[in-house]
């Protein structure tokens, strides 16, 4: 009997650490939307923060935001697939192998302020490229990096290897299996790796911080400064003179966020069943 | 789309395609490990620049000043951190406390106890606390919690205790997804083995499960460790930034990740050099615990095969 007694305790137990999990999610997101709904309106979306207390709209922050998203995407996405291709379909396990795993996985675990005081010292000083969308992404990509390795790596070697064998017996080189059979069909998981490693992007503080610059400014080359949404909120937040507008910026990236999220998600579902 | 059909045959060995196509094709495996070689090149970018301009002050200031310095004062020209250290150390160590019984708990419920359905919610659930902002959690962390955590421990609730509720939450994900892989992995004979001989799921979670998956949990908790040392924004918001020993955890401290962010904007000279300093022994910290976890590994690796 108290055997019995104990196992209901203990299963009772695990849903509640379940249940907390889920409730605190719904918390933050819950206060998030609660406090930002009302600030939330075209005139906030689309026109520029005004005087000291940042009154008005956040409308340069989007585009900063989303342009060094962008960017970044465009710079790691080509080099993680092919340095996933390599990993899955040509190496050989070894030592050389093992470093670039070993590298990657290094990567992946760099606290975002370091990751930072690498694009400060590296591209914003000593290549001389200022602050700016450049310098904010080339050190976003290195984030990026081993997570779109990974999944694509994942993607490559879920497909299955008699697809492969079918091309090799047509008479295909290795290139074109890859790139004809292989990567086409492991291409939504790929896709949804991407989408889930720009949305890690959306939300980075501490890498752009000191690398984009934090004047409000809309950014038209890649050489111009500007103030993304998560450094605005920060510094809204903090200084707490306008906790409107910060509730306001904190929703819309929440937006992002969820968009990136649940669109990796759904572009997943809807393309497996094909 | 056919290449030049092979047969043109070289010199005594047998070539299945043309020589142009041998060379494309080596051509572009080396392109490929030149772009995964892009991540040992970050890794080592990241020691010689974070690296160089940190180490004038290991050489100037001294490590052992460095490291074991008792205060943390730029104006004085003294740059010890070990209150930063000790501040990183304490914000960890309760937010693995807290974060990790509900993180195994979650994986546990997940991998052995939800149907699919529930499943089906509290997965998505768990990847989706990972995706969100740390600035919106410390900001969370700053407008809710604090004001919550003032009332229970009196001051101003900047301190340890806020940060670690916020990276509790900050971690579960991390180590429930890696604690899940490692539970799933079990072969469902094992569990199979254990109700025959009428245990009850409870213990054959505790007593076979969980002894089994020890090694993917630990890793998991290791990578949580990880990733609150490492975590910046969230704990800047809510730990009040006082480079001090505290006399209680409700009272304002640093850590290196916070006081990085807090001096950069007008840190020159040596006490840049400082900053750089913390940038690379945090980098070199979690280096250390991926290490570690790869050792773990091999180390379950030999095991297995020499079971």
């Amino acid at each position: 009997m108290s055997k019995r007694v104990t196992n209901a305790i203990a299963l009772g137990l695990l849903w509640t650490a379940a249940v907390i999990t889920v409730a605190v999610l719904g918390t933050v997101i819950g206060y998030v939307v609660i406090n930002g709904i009302g600030e939330l309106s075209p005139r906030f979306i689309f026109t520029w923060p005004e005087g000291v207390a940042a009154e008005g709209g956040v409308w340069p922050t989007i585009v900063s935001t989303l342009y060094v998203t962008a960017l970044a995407m465009v710079i790691i996405t080509p080099i993680a697939i092919l340095a996933a291709v390599y990993l899955a379909e040509y190496a050989v396990q070894g030592r050389l192998v093992g470093i670039i795993r070993f590298a990657a996985d290094s990567l992946a675990s760099v606290p975002s302020i370091v990751m930072g005081l690498f694009g400060l010292a590296l591209f914003v000083e000593a290549a001389g490229i200022g602050f700016s969308m450049l310098s904010a992404a080339l050190a976003l990509s290195f984030l990026m990096l081993p997570i779109v390795m990974r999944t694509t790596e994942e993607a490559i070697r879920a497909v299955p290897k008699y697809i492969r064998w079918g091309s090799y017996g047509l008479g295909a080189t290795k290139w074109q299996t890859v790139s004809r059979i292989v990567l086409p069909a492991a291409m939504p998981r790929i896709i949804t790796g991407i989408i889930l490693s720009t949305g890690r992007a959306v939300g980075e503080t501490a890498v752009v911080i000191y690398t984009m610059g934090q004047a409000i400014n809309l950014p038209v080359s890649p050489l111009d400064s500007g103030r993304p949404m998560t450094v605005h909120l920060y510094l809204l937040a903090m200084e707490g003179i306008n906790l409107p507008a910060a509730y306001g910026t904190a929703l819309l990236l929440m937006i992002l966020i969820l968009a990136f999220n649940l669109g990796a998600r759904f572009f997943l579902r809807r393309n497996r069943k094909v | 789309m056919a290449e030049a059909p092979g047969a043109q045959a070289g010199s005594g060995t047998l070539q299945l395609v043309s020589r142009r196509t041998h060379l494309k094709e080596l051509a572009l495996k080396n392109l490929f490990l030149l772009c995964a070689g892009v991540a040992v090149a970050g890794v080592v970018l990241i020691f010689a620049f974070v690296g160089v301009r940190g180490w004038p002050i290991f050489a100037e200031v001294g490590p052992w000043a460095f490291l074991a310095g008792r205060e943390w004062n730029p104006t004085a020209g003294l740059y010890g951190i070990l209150p930063l250290i000790y501040g990183s150390v304490v914000v960890m160590l309760g937010a693995l406390v807290i974060g990790t019984p509900l993180a195994v708990g979650t994986a546990i419920f997940l991998s052995e106890i939800a149907t699919p359905r529930v499943r089906s919610i509290v997965r998505p659930a768990v990847e989706l606390l990972a995706g969100i902002p740390s600035v919106i959690y410390g900001f969370f962390g700053l407008i809710i919690l604090r004001p919550i955590v003032a009332d229970v421990t009196g001051g101003l609730g900047f301190g340890a205790v806020t940060a670690w509720l916020i990276l509790a939450i900050m971690i579960v994900p991390t180590i429930a997804a890696i604690s899940e892989d490692a539970l799933r992995s079990i072969p469902p004979g094992i569990r199979e083995a254990s109700y025959a001989m009428g245990a009850t799921q409870w213990q054959t979670i505790y007593k076979v499960l969980v002894p089994a998956a020890k090694i993917g949990i630990i890793d998991a908790i290791i990578l949580g460790m990880g990733r609150a040392i490492g975590e910046t924004m969230a704990v800047l918001m809510v730990v009040g930034n006082a480079p001090v020993f505290p006399e209680s955890v409700s009272e304002p401290i640093a850590t290196l990740t916070t006081q990085i962010v807090m001096d950069m904007p007008y840190a020159a000279g040596e006490h840049r050099t400082a900053l750089f300093g913390m940038g690379i022994i945090l980098f070199l910290v979690s280096m250390g615990l991926v290490a570690l976890v790869r050792l773990m590994s091999r180390f379950q690796t030999a095991m297995e095969s020499g079971r």
